[in-house]
Formats: structure tokens, sequence, C-alpha cells
């Protein structure tokens, strides 16, 4: 990575301003708590919300300070393994926990 | 074989080179062979270490064995030495085996063949030893990690060893450790008539240990990843790389990934045995016909959910490597190309990716409905695809070759049908409804034996026959070789094969006794006898072995650097290699496995020399 | 023998060795994370469906939990700038960065603690009908359970009575018959499934800031001899230190409002 000493000043700038744009995101998250989001005896909408922020912050940081904006096709290849594997083991692992036999208990 | 006679020009100059390039380093003792950062020493660390833990695996399933075979009777020979080093809690009044004693013999036999014996062999010795020769690299990327890696895989096993003899005894809830039988193992709770320690009981040790062997597998993974991806020599294109390191790469990626929700499993189940919580146990939980004082609301199936998605991959771990190795020891005493190389490796990136949802096939009995259960059945069914692939690739590698059946070869040919036994016996269980009768059977234990033990370690065999020479400079004998082998193959048949009979005459893998009490088993009894009798001469049969590998290394006859007139770049350094294997900067000229090029004078084509046209 | 690749990039890849090795470990550790996450949604999962156990949702401090994840968020991006100093070759400037960046770590450890202390001297008694009721200072003597409650009206309503003279307990204290109490204890991990998870989620999370920590530490205190002899090896070093900072604080990122807030 040839950064010329120009292009890392720029950069610090923009980090500052990603920086900014979590502090925002982290006081929205703890704001729009406050209010229910979606039905009156469920928490769902208020966890979507809430991990929809945690995504988006997730994303500047990984995106940005973690620079994989620009990283090499190597490391996509198995961040893109890791990431369907630990989607495979929550959807996977949820099916089978709302799935499951009933048991039929006769007298 | 007349090209034997024509060493190649760069081996030539490294003979010469060889003897002074060893006193080059003025490195002390301790330094070069036990706190030694060079991939060479301390895989042959890990080989002999892993030795030691099969020896030691496999003695516990002898002494298994003769309960079953003789249940109640009292251990010959070693039952007094037995009862003066694991307490009379373990053997009883008439040195018989106690049943806390079988129990943790077999979770015991199950940990250390896995964890300690047969993954540090496969990938431990021969991925450190050979993988970094294969590609043409000086070291791995990183050898104090390394180093760092063998050290706390060998403090686990240190862990998992002790663990025998404190209060109570070894780990005993099956190499699976299921919660929440495994969260009050070893607990007063459980067994009120043993003083248990805190930390110094049998689970609690097996789970730190775990955590070691863990750490071990993740640093190791890391390494040869990043080796294989980064230490490639100039013209080793990924095409060009022989199959051995791509079921390594593999491995690797399986142990990165897989290992650490066990780690998380093994970290929540000690929170509940240490800390009292209640990841894994239910509300309304009774042990010992007592409620038991938690909070509750845990899962018992999340861990089995976190132990099986490293549990499967963790199959591939296991045979992937002796894969490898039996493809490089085909294609070299075939004298041919290894058949459909790409397939191959096709293949074996696609097991990887399915083995990772394939898990729940070992969990049709927990309750799971229709729909996933559908679903693990069809990816283990397709899963079954890449792995023919692999074995059908092999087999047909053999066709039209003029084989040469030194030992190696033998063991990688038998390897063939007995991992094709293994695999074809795996495709029933597949399917829940014969799972729901097979489950827990021995039928099960012969199907993943076939697979693991006549299977993997005939690879492995292979594998320590074949780079012995690399490594010592001098080749194993034949003879002896040849008396390890034809036993081993028999009594390996002779110990599984009844198994697959009292597996479906419904015998349970638990039975303390064999099935001695059971009405249903009375018919089959016998056949115990003849697994245990196999299994003594099985044992007795390692002993050519044993002597050759140490006998060997000062008086067997000496290697030259290709000994085996073999193609790809581990041969190509000098024999042992010396610290940084290669004397001069190596080139890539040509895919791995080009033997018996037409027009060409000899019938192999090194990958480091080039077109002499 | 020389490792080749340990400053420079290899050219095919684009990439020095330690890069590909710390982004390996990352992978790992979204494995260990996703494994501990996904504990965390079957316990959540399993409380939806039990009856008369509702998930605990606003157990813990959110004001000390939202400045934490300002100082986490915070000393993600001095770590960066640490960086940057060292590719533009300003070693004083980085110095400054990386020392901010350990303060934060050492103030967001100062905080958990903080947190943890808190927990560890709060209590909470659950009685035969199954009321819970919280306080500070319990114990259990001459066949009583005795607890300062945080709501003595509700304390009574569920049948406590205040503490007779001759127990030495804490002024404020109530008492309950030992029959009537299911158990009690202070929020430790055992106390009921959150407690394990946050617990279990925040201790590994603190391991890995102390694991941080000592690394970054390492570059700041022992760095000087490596910036004479190859500064570009030091900033690939701090740049591989930094990338396991950033996952640390992304970690936080989602403990932060599933522990806290939801």
């Amino acid at each position: 990575m040839a950064h010329s000493a120009e292009e890392i000043r720029s950069h610090v700038r923009f980090y500052i301003g990603v920086f900014v744009g979590l502090i925002i995101l982290t006081i929205l998250t703890v704001w729009i708590d406050q209010f229910h989001i979606g039905a009156e005896d469920s928490d769902v909408g208020n966890t979507i919300v809430g991990l929809a922020i945690a995504t988006l912050k997730a994303g500047l940081v990984a995106a940005f300070f973690m620079h994989l904006t620009s990283e090499k096709p190597m490391i996509f290849r198995f961040l893109f393994a890791t990431v369907a594997f630990v989607i495979a083991m929550f959807i996977l692992m949820l099916l089978a926990h709302f799935d499951p036999i009933v048991p039929v208990f006769v007298q | 074989m007349a090209s034997s006679t024509t060493p190649a020009p760069s081996t030539d100059s490294h003979q010469e080179h060889a003897h002074d390039e060893h006193h080059e380093h003025e490195l002390g003792f301790w330094q070069k062979y036990i706190f030694s950062t060079d991939h060479k020493v301390i895989g042959i660390q890990y080989g002999l270490t892993a030795l030691g833990f099969l020896l030691v695996g496999f003695g516990l399933m002898i002494l298994m064995r003769w309960q079953l075979a003789y249940p109640g009777e009292a251990i010959p020979f070693i039952g007094n030495l037995l009862k003066n080093v694991l307490g009379d809690q373990m053997i009883g009044a008439n040195n018989e085996m106690t049943p806390d004693l079988y129990n943790s013999f077999g979770a015991m036999h199950g940990t250390i063949m896995v964890f300690l014996g047969v993954v540090p062999l496969a990938f431990g010795a021969f991925g450190n030893y050979v993988v970094p020769l294969q590609i043409g690299a000086p070291d791995m990327a990183f050898p104090k990690l390394n180093m760092a890696s063998y050290w706390s895989y060998l403090v686990g096993g240190v862990i998992l060893l002790m663990s025998f003899f404190v209060p109570g005894g070894a780990a005993k809830s099956g190499w699976t450790s299921y919660s929440p039988l495994a969260s009050f193992a070893d607990t007063a709770l459980q067994n009120p008539g043993i003083e248990y320690h805190m930390i110094f009981n049998g689970q609690t040790m097996w789970l730190l240990g775990m955590v070691f062997l863990i750490s071990s597998s993740l640093l190791g993974s890391v390494n040869f990843i990043t080796t294989i991806i980064q230490l490639r020599a100039p013209g080793l294109t990924w095409m060009r790389l022989p199959f051995f390191c791509w079921a390594q790469l593999v491995t690797a990626f399986l142990l990165l990934l897989a290992f650490p929700p066990l780690e998380v499993a093994a970290i929540m189940q000690l929170m509940d045995r240490l800390a009292g919580t209640s990841f894994f146990l239910p509300t309304g939980l009774i042990v010992n016909g007592a409620q038991v004082a938690i909070s509750g609301g845990g899962s018992p199936l999340l861990y089995q959910h976190l132990f099986w998605f490293l549990g499967h991959p963790e199959v591939y771990v296991l045979i992937l490597p002796a894969v490898g190795i039996v493809a490089e020891v085909i294609t070299n005493n075939t004298r041919k190309p290894l058949w459909g190389y790409k397939s191959m490796v096709f293949a074996t990136i696609i097991l990887g990716f399915l083995s990772f949802v394939v898990w729940a096939h070992h969990m049709y009995l927990t309750g799971m409905g229709t729909k996933v259960s559908a679903f693990f059945q069809t990816t283990t069914v397709i899963i079954s695809i890449p792995s023919v692939i692999l074995i059908t690739s092999l087999i047909i590698s053999l066709w039209g070759g003029s084989i040469r059946f030194n030992t190696q070869m033998l063991f990688a040919t038998a390897f063939l049908p007995m991992f094709g036994i293994g695999g074809l016996t795996g495709l029933p269980l597949a399917f829940s409804a014969i799972d729901l009768y097979l489950h827990d059977t021995y039928y099960v234990i012969a199907h993943f034996h076939y697979v693991v033990a006549p299977g993997t370690i005939f690879g492995l065999f292979a594998g320590i026959y074949y780079w012995y020479p690399k490594m010592s400079g001098r080749k194993m004998s034949e003879r002896l070789g040849k008396m390890h082998f034809w036993p081993s193959l028999v009594f390996m048949n002779g110990i599984f094969l009844p198994m697959f009979i009292h597996g479906m005459a419904g015998f349970h893998r638990r039975w303390y006794d064999g099935g001695a009490s059971y009405e249903l088993a009375q018919n089959l009894l016998w056949l115990n006898k003849v697994m245990t009798i196999s299994a003594f001469c099985l044992a007795i049969a390692q002993i050519p072995f044993i002597i050759n590998l140490f006998i060997s290394w000062k008086l067997g006859r000496k290697a030259t650097d290709n000994p085996w007139d073999a193609t790809t770049m581990e041969w190509a350094t000098p024999t042992p290699p010396p610290h940084g294997n290669f004397l001069k900067p190596v080139t890539v000229y040509r895919g791995p496995y080009e033997y018996s090029v037409p027009g060409e004078t000899r019938d192999f084509s090194p990958q480091w020399e080039p077109d002499s046209k | 023998m020389e490792i080749p690749y340990t400053v420079t990039a290899r050219a095919d890849t684009g990439l020095w060795n330690a890069k590909i090795g710390i982004w390996l470990f990352l992978a790992s550790e979204v494995m260990l994370f996703g494994g501990l996450f996904s504990g965390y949604v079957f316990l959540r999962l399993g409380a939806a469906s039990t009856p008369d156990y509702d998930w605990p949702t606003e157990l813990l401090n959110v004001p000390m939990g939202f400045v934490n994840t300002l100082i986490l968020i915070g000393s993600s991006v001095t770590v960066i700038l640490s960086w940057s100093a060292l590719k533009l070759r300003e070693y004083n400037k980085f110095k400054i960065w990386m020392s901010i960046t350990l303060l934060c770590a050492v103030a967001f450890l100062g905080i958990k603690t903080v947190e943890y202390t808190e927990k560890f001297t709060g209590y909470g008694i659950f009685l035969n009908d199954g009321a819970e009721i919280k306080g500070k200072y319990a114990t259990e003597q001459e066949g009583f359970v005795t607890i300062v409650p945080k709501y003595p009206e509700k304390a009574e309503a569920a049948g406590f009575t205040p503490a007779p003279a001759t127990l030495a307990v804490h002024e404020g204290s109530y008492v309950i018959p030992v029959e009537n109490v299911v158990r009690w204890s202070n929020f430790q991990p055992s106390y009921n499934t959150f407690y394990s998870i946050y617990f279990t989620l925040t201790g590994l999370h603190a391991l890995h800031v102390i694991g941080g920590v000592v690394v970054l530490g390492y570059f700041l205190f022992f760095g000087g001899p490596m910036w004479r002899t190859n500064p570009e090896h030091l900033a690939n070093r701090v740049e591989v230190g930094g990338l396991f900072w950033h996952f640390v604080d992304l970690v936080w990122i989602f403990l932060f409002p599933i522990l806290y807030l939801m």
C-alpha cells in the first residue's frame, strides 16, 4: 500500500468524518430506544432497528477503519466464506429451534 | 526404473554441500531440538508426540475391549498396576474394570485419538514438515507462532493425561461431553461418594485441555494458510500445487472456522460448572432425584449445535490430509499423473464448504422437525458426491500403471477400499428414518472407525514410510514394513467388520458389558471375543513398526535426495533438509505429477527442473 | 534464512504475511463471537417460550454503556491516526495518538469495573410465589433472609417485615423467613440467564481489550528500535494491531444495543 503523504493526510480528515458519523449513530440508537416500535406486546421492532443501526456502524468501522474498501481480493475470499458460515450457523440453528417435533402424549 | 541412475543436476550439488550446511548454525541443544522454530523440527516433535498419544488411545481401547469380551473378569497382567495407579474407585476388588473407568476410557479414547493423535499427526506433523518443502518455502510464515502452536498442543495433552490421576478419574461423558450430563459429571452433586476438586476433576480438566488444543489448532491453521498463500516459490501457481497442499489448505480452513464454536461451547460449559450458570441447563432439571438449585432457562440443544458445528468439519479434518498423502504416494508409485487433479481440487474445496452445513445429521434424535431433517439429509447426501469424486479419481489413477508395491504403496492402496467401506456405510446413516434405528449402535462405531482407523491411519502410515527418508536420510526396512502392513490389514478388519453385525443387531455403543446382560444380544456375544483377540493381535502387529521407526533412524539403508524418483519439491532439498531448506532459490516449471512424460529420458519430470528441450 | 514478504507485499497477492494472518485470525474471531451471539439468541428465545419469565431488558446502566461506546470508538480513531503518523514518519505524533488509545482502553476497563462492582454488590431474592425482590446488603441469618430493598413498599407487599433489632444487619433491612425463599444471590453470572450471557460476552470482550492493550502497549513502549531500523515494519505491525483493535470495537458496537438497550 504505497500511500503518498498527501493521500494519508486526506484520509485522516475522512477518518474524523467517519468518527463523527459513528457518534451520531450511537446517540441515535440510544435516543430511539425510548420509543416502542412495532406490535404492542413484542420487542421485535426495536430489536430490528437496534441491530440495523449496529450493523451500519459495524459496516462503517469495517469499511473505512479496517480499510476493507481498498482491500485485496484474497482477503475478501475468506471473509466471504466466514460470513457465509456464520449466517448458515444462525439460520440453521434457528430453523431447528422453530421446527421441533411436538410431543403428543396419549393416556 | 532406469531413471534413478541419472540424478538431476540440481540434486547432484546438494550432496556435496549438505554436510557443511548442517554445522553452519551454532544453536544449542535446547534451541535446536526443543524450543525450535524450524518447521521440520516442530513437525517431528508433533509426529512423535502424536504417535505417543495414538499409542495411549489404543491402549485404552485394548483395556475396554477386554472388558467387553470378558465382562467383570480381572484385567490380565497389569490389573494390579492399574489399581495402584488409578485407585480403588476405578479398579474393582477383583481387579476388574469399574463402570466409571469404562466410561472415562471411552471418553478419553475418543478425545485422545481425535484431538491428540490423528489431527496433530496429519495436520501438525505432516503439514508442518512437508507443506513448506512442497511449496519451496524456507520455513513457515510465522515460525514463532508455529512453536507456540506445538507447545499449546503439548500443554493441552498433558492436562488431559493428568486428568486420569485426579480424584474421580478422567472425563466420562463421552468424547462429545453432552450437557447436562457433562455439566454435573465429576461433581459432588452427581457422585457424593468422591471428594472432587473444584478445578482438578476430570470434566473440568477436559474442558481446559480442549481450550489449549483449540488455541493450538487456531495458531497452526493461521500459519498454514498464510504460508501456502504467500510463500509459494516462483512459478508455483495454484494449479501446480501438489494435491497434498490443497488438502492441507482446506483442512486449515476447516480448523480455523469450525473450532471457535466448540471453544464457545467449552467456555459456556466451564461457566456452567464453575460459575453456576445455566447455559445448557433447562428449567426444572433433576439430578440424582432432586431438583438442582440453578436459575434454569438454558438449552441443552445449544450445546449439541455448537459441538457438531465443529464435529462435522472435524471429520474432514481427519480425512483430507490422509487423502492428500495417498494421492502423493499413489502417483509416485504408479508412475502416472494423478487422474482428475483439477476435479479433485474442486471436490476438496466443495467438500470443505458443504461440511459446514451438514452437522445436524448427528442430531436426528433430538426432536428436530421434518423440514430441518429434510434439509440436513439433502446436504449430507450431496456431500458424498465430492467424497466419491476423490476416491474414484484415486482408484482410476491406479489404472494401467506399473505399480511398485513398496510398503507405502501397500498402505495407500489398502486405504482405498477401507475408506470406501467407511464412506459407503455412512450413506444409510444420512437418512433419518434409518438413523432412528442405527443411532448410537455399533454400526455407527464401525462406520466412522472404518473411515478413521483403517482409512486415515493407513494413509498416515503410508506418509510415514514415504517421507521417512527425507526426514532421516535413511529408508525404513521393507521387510519390517510388510510385517507391519499385512497383519494390520487383517486385524483392523477383524475388529471393525463384526461391529456392523453387532450394530444391525441393536448393540448399543455404550454398553459396559458388551451386551452380556441383554437378551437380544446373546446370539452374537461370541463376536466380542473375535474383536478383542483381533485388537490384541493388532497391537502385536504394531511392534515391527515401532522397531522399524527407531532402528531405521540409525541403521536403515542410506537414501539419496530423491529416493522414490518423485516430482514434487520436497525432494529438491538435501536429505535431511538443513535450516532454511533449499540451498538456492527454486523455481517451479511444471505441474506436480508429471510422471512418464512421452519423449522424456526418465519416467519423472521434477517440478524444479527446466525443460530439457 | 529470511522469511520473505514480512514487510513488503508479494506481487501476485498484493499482501504481506501478517496482513493475511490477522485477517484469518479475525475470521476465526468472527466465528467465536458468532457462536456466542447464537448462544444469546437461543437463551432469549428460550426465555420467550418459558411462561412467567421475561427476558430482562433494562438491568444495565445505559449512560455508562453509552460512554464506553464513545470511548471505544474514539480509541479506534486514535489508533488509526497513530498508524497514519507512522506512515508519515512522525514518530512523536504516533506516540501521542497511541498513548491516547491506551488511555481510552484503560478508561473503558475502568468503567467496566465500576459496572461489574455495581452488579456484584447488588442482590436479588426469588420468593416461592415467583416475586423477585432486589436491593443491597443481603444476608441469611437465624432463619431469615435479610435485604435492604430498593423499593421497600414492594418488599412489604411481598411479605417482608422490617428487621428485628436482634439481627445484626445493615440499617433499613427487611427480613423474610427462609422457607419463603427459593434462592437468593448477588447479580453474579448464575443469577439468571441474562447475567450469564452478559458476563460471558463482556468478560470475553474485556479479555480481548486487555490483549489489545498488551500488544499496542508493546508497540508504544518497545517500538523504538524497530522504528530506527525499519519504520515500515513498525507501521505494518501497528496496522495489524489496529485491525485487531477495530474488531474489538466492532464487537462492542453489537454488544451495546443487545445487552444494554434491547
